[in-house]
Parts: C-alpha cells; structure tokens; sequence
C-alpha cells in the first residue's frame, strides 16, 4: 500500500510533469449514418477524442475558426484536449452533422 | 395488396419532371442499380460544372461535397454490382433521369453568377427531393438483395444530408 507521503510526492510529480495528467482517458465517438454518437461528450483537458468513422463517406471534426480534424471513410482520428472549454463542432462536408465537447480542467 | 401502387404513385408524383414510364411495376435488382448508379452520375456531373462556373465558394463548397460523396457511393455501388454479379440493366427511369439531366445542365450552360448559383442550388434541392422519394418509396421497397436494400437505405441517409445541406445554401443565397 501506497503511504501518504508517497502518494503526495507521486500527484506533485504528475503535476509537474504537467502536460499529461496522470489518469488521461480516450474517449470514442462514434461516425455511423451521418451522424456523430453520443453526439454531446464531456472530457477532460489532455483526454483523447477518437473519432471512429464507420461511413463509407469522409467526414471532419470542425470547430468554427478553431480546429479541424479529417477522418476519412472507415478510419479513425483522434486529437487531444489541451484546454478547458465547451465547443460546438460539425463536419465541413455535412454540415447538419453536429456535435458539442465540454472540456473541463482535470 | 394496395400499398405497393400507392407507394408507386406517390414516387412517380415526387418525380414529376422525369417521368418515369415503369415506375408503376416493381423494377428488378440490376435495374435497381442501373437507376440509383444514374442518379449519382448525373449529380456529379452537374457538380462539376458548378465548380467550373461558380465563383461562390459555399456553392463551390457544396458541389465538391457532391462530387466527393457520389462518387463514394458509387464506388461502394460498383464493388456491390460486382461481388453479387450482378450486371445493372439501362431501363426507362434511368434514361428518363439521364434525360432531364441533360435539359437541366443546357440550361445551367447559359446563366452565370448569382443567376447560376441560384438555379443550380434549387435544383439540387428538388433533384436531391425526387431522388430521395423515389428511393424511399420505390426503389428501396423493390429491392430483394438485402445488401443492395442496405446500402440504398444509407444512400438515402447521405442524400437526405445533401438535401439540409442544399436547401441552407438556397437559404443563404437569398
């Protein structure tokens, strides 16, 4: 068993590493039939968002003036979450395709 | 039974301007294929020719989303055709398609501008409108092979898709 001591110095550690926090998670979503599901998601700052494309189409991940992610047909794509806040996307090539991601700090 | 007619009747109604000379008997699996092959020829050509003549980048946009798509369902439509060897047979609907198309890309050829934009954005409303009745009422009630009736069921989805995707671009174009 971890002592307490141990354990402080081990979460001041993964602090200072900073960058990736120490239980960051990947979190799937889903691209079947021109949809994105679960189409709303909630993660944290340095989780992964995969994107897993079952279409026979491409498709994208794209925030307004923000970011823009390309996953082509039957290919997964993923990117990381460096900072906390909640953002509405849609596909480029589809645009009734939407989705929300709320990041929130870890 | 009364449905089938029904259902006929009301795609030949969508269909309006193309009309369809057998669309009131049950078209077999390779004509099934040949129509909705066509269909996806016929709007990639006429995305083409907006990209060449539109200056309107969410027009120009749209037609690349076209080209893009249609082409991805065909390839998938050609795979299909292939493995099940099936060869898919010309028939009066997809020469009544093939038909209009050609009156509707004249004339497109003659307007420019905001004119072109305008004409073909609407008529990629009510293009993508037929062909969606036509595949929920018709052709996807009338396929046997269960493959082919899966993938019309997602060609409707993705057109269905083209379809918001049009009538926002008319929408915005006004």
């Amino acid at each position: 068993m971890l002592s307490k001591r141990h354990l402080r110095r081990t979460v001041a550690l993964a602090l200072s590493l900073g960058a990736l926090p120490a239980q960051a998670e990947t979190i799937q979503v889903t691209i079947e039939k021109m949809a994105f599901s679960p189409a709303d998601i909630k993660v944290k700052v340095g989780d992964t968002i995969e994107w897993v494309n079952k279409d026979i189409l491409a498709h994208t991940a794209t925030v307004e003036g923000g970011w823009d992610v390309m996953i082509p047909a039957k290919k997964t794509a993923s990117m990381v979450l460096g900072t906390a806040n909640a953002v509405d996307y849609y596909c480029r090539f589809h645009p009734n395709m939407k989705g929300r991601i709320t990041v929130t700090a870890p | 039974m009364l449905m089938r007619p029904i259902a006929a009747l009301a795609a030949l109604c969508l269909l309006g301007a193309a009309p369809l000379a057998q669309a009131a008997d049950k078209p077999s699996d390779p004509q099934i294929a040949h129509i909705a092959y066509t269909a996806g020829v016929i709007d990639v050509e006429a995305a083409k020719q907006a990209i060449a003549k539109s200056k309107n980048k969410d027009v120009v946009a749209f037609a690349k989303d076209m080209v893009r798509d249609h082409e991805a369902v065909n390839a998938q439509a050609l795979a299909l055709v292939k493995k099940l060897k099936v060869t898919p047979q010309d028939n009066d609907t997809s020469k009544a398609l093939t038909k209009a198309a050609a009156r509707e890309r004249d004339k497109l050829a003659k307007l420019d501008g905001a004119a072109f934009d305008k004409a073909y954005v609407e008529n990629e409303v009510a293009y993508h409108k037929q062909v969606n009745g036509a595949l929920e009422n018709l052709l996807i009630p009338s396929a046997s092979n269960a493959e082919l009736k899966s993938l019309l069921e997602t060609g409707l989805k993705v057109f269905q898709g083209h379809q918001q995707h049009a009538e926002h671009v008319a929408a915005e174009l006004k």
